[in-house]
This record gives structure tokens, sequence and C-alpha cells, in this order.
């Protein structure tokens, strides 16, 4: 069982970091994933599309990209307030029982393109910690909501990732 | 490129134009370094085992950018999608490679999609859809939605 005091991380930031979108970084996204989609390399044909420049596909927020809590396994090293909440909530989790974590899923909400040239904020807080008797035993779910601003303050998507701890 | 999808001639319980994917090692590898998930569950073999899998999975997130090229191929370059989500129910085993380019026979997974919703908001004129990924078997693993603003012919 989660201990009660594990409610006081909901609503805590774990971070903000900027996340460079570079030409080089959405093409080798692009290639990963398989896309054909040319306007996601091609300058000419971005130059003549609605967007006007080379757009990253949606999902792709620059680097370093942001990842649930326990799934981060490259650190940040620009992050700008200090990952404790994370940290502190892994360390009561794991007391609580909590050795493996998953990927859940993921919610978007798409405002604005994101265009190769953009640094983007990604602010993320944590938005609800949950347990649940699964099949296999109890399960934590933990909600990390992301808030991505371009350079002008303009929201341009937020993300609702869930995490699993098993 | 897709040739352009418009509002009017998309119809509650049409198809989103399906799209085939094998994930192979070599791609989950690519994923990694492409998309900074660095978990070795994805590429250890041992450690997959230890963790209790079997073998490195699939990255949940891999799969769901196969989802979003399912919409955006689809919903073709005048299109915006507006809201994404998917959830990562079962996991995916890679096929392995038989040489340093091409993989080995086994599993195709299949990315479709079905139309569930069309309609106006303001000016926007909108498509919700039910969009899921089937694995060599039939069996859904990703299960998600996403909705899409489309041009208009008007």
């Amino acid at each position: 069982m989660l201990p009660e005091e594990i409610n006081k991380f909901i609503g805590q930031s774990i971070g903000t970091i900027a996340c460079e979108v570079e030409k080089g970084s959405i093409k080798r996204f692009a290639d990963a994933v398989g896309e054909t989609n040319t306007l996601y390399w091609d300058e000419g044909h971005a130059a003549k599309s609605r967007y006007g420049s080379i757009i990253a596909p949606p999902g792709f927020f620059g680097w370093p990209v942001k990842l649930p809590p326990g799934m981060t396994f490259q650190r940040p090293t620009d992050i700008t307030d200090p990952p404790e909440a994370t940290e502190a909530m892994r360390a009561a989790l794991a007391k609580a029982g909590y050795a493996n974590v998953l990927d859940g899923g993921i919610e978007y909400e798409f405002f604005l393109p994101v265009h190769a040239g953009d640094v983007l904020s990604a602010k993320s807080i944590i938005k609800d910690i949950r347990e649940r008797e699964g099949k296999t035993g109890k399960m934590a779910f933990i909600i990390i909501e992301t808030a991505y601003h371009n350079k002008k303050d303009e929201l341009v998507a937020k993300a609702r990732a869930t995490a699993i701890y098993l | 490129m897709a040739k352009q999808l418009y509002w009017e001639n998309v119809e509650v319980g049409g198809e989103v134009t399906p799209l085939s994917k094998v994930a192979t090692t070599l791609m989950l590898v690519k994923w990694a370094g492409a998309s900074g998930d660095f978990n070795p569950l994805h590429y250890d073999a041992a450690f997959a085992a230890a963790i209790g899998v079997g073998s490195p999975i699939v990255h949940g997130a891999l799969k769901r950018q196969w989802l979003v090229q399912l919409v955006t191929d689809w919903m073709g370059e005048q299109g915006t999608l507006k809201k994404f989500a998917c959830s990562y129910r079962a996991m995916d085993w890679p096929r392995k490679m038989a040489t340093p380019m091409t993989p080995e026979e086994g599993e195709t997974w299949q990315c479709k999609g079905k139309v569930t919703k069309k309609y106006t908001e303001g000016d926007q004129k909108l498509v919700d859809c039910d969009i899921w990924i089937e694995n060599g078997k039939g069996e859904v693993t990703t299960p998600g939605t996403a909705t899409v603003i489309l041009p208009s012919k008007g």
C-alpha cells in the first residue's frame, strides 16, 4: 500500500527543460519512425507548404526528450528546477515495493506546429497518483502533465503521460 | 505523398488508410537514439529476461509514432492533428535481423483506424477516429483515439 503522504507529490513540479528542436534531430526521429512525409526534412517542400519551413512530426518536441519519471534514462543537464520531487516520489514508491516502471500511454493536445529552430520549454508536474489492484498484483499509476511553450510564451502542446509502477 | 483528404469525403464508420510496419531490433536501436529512451529493456537481452519480458520489447513511444504517422498520412498535408491518445496495453517483440539490412521472417504489425464522429466546432471541421495497432496474430496491443481538423471543399 502506498502511504497517505504520497499525495503530497500531487501538484508538484518535476522540472522545466529547454528542448532544442534541431533540423537533424527531426530527421533522425522521422527516419526512426519510418515517416515518408518529406515535410520533415526537405526544406524546398516545407518552404512551399503552409508551414513555410521544416516541422517536426507531432509527438517530437526536441532534445532532450521528456519521459515520465523513472523512465528518464538520459539525465538532462539543463533542468532548471531541481527534480527533488521526482527522486523523493521514486524513493517513496520503492519503499512501498514498486521496483519496476512501464510506460502506460500518453494523451496529447496540439495547439501550434513545432518548427526546426524552435526552442521549447517543457514544464512537467505530477498531476495524479493512484493505486489499483491488477491481475498480477497492485499497480501505481503516476500521471505527469507537461506543457510545452515556445519562446513567445505561446502554448504549443500539452501532454499527459501515464507511468505504471509494478 | 497521399492525396488530400477533405471533410466532406469522410463518413462515420469509414476506414483510416492502414499502415503496415515491421519492428526490428535495428529499428529499436535507431528509435532509442532518436527518441532519447535508453532503457536497456529495449536492446539488452539479458536485462529484458531479468525484468521478466523474455527478450527486448518494442518501445511504447515508437508504437505511438506509428499511430501518429497513420493519422497524419491519412489526413494529408492540409489536415491538422488536434488531439491524440494511445495506451500501451500489450507488449510487442521485434523481429531479429537476418542480415545487416533485412529482418528475419516473422510478424508484421498493422496500424488501423475507423472514423467515429464527424462534426464542426466554430469554423473547424473535425473528425474523431479510433486508432489501433494489431500484432501478427491480429490482437490489438496499442489502442488509441485521434481528432483531426480537415480542410473543407466548401
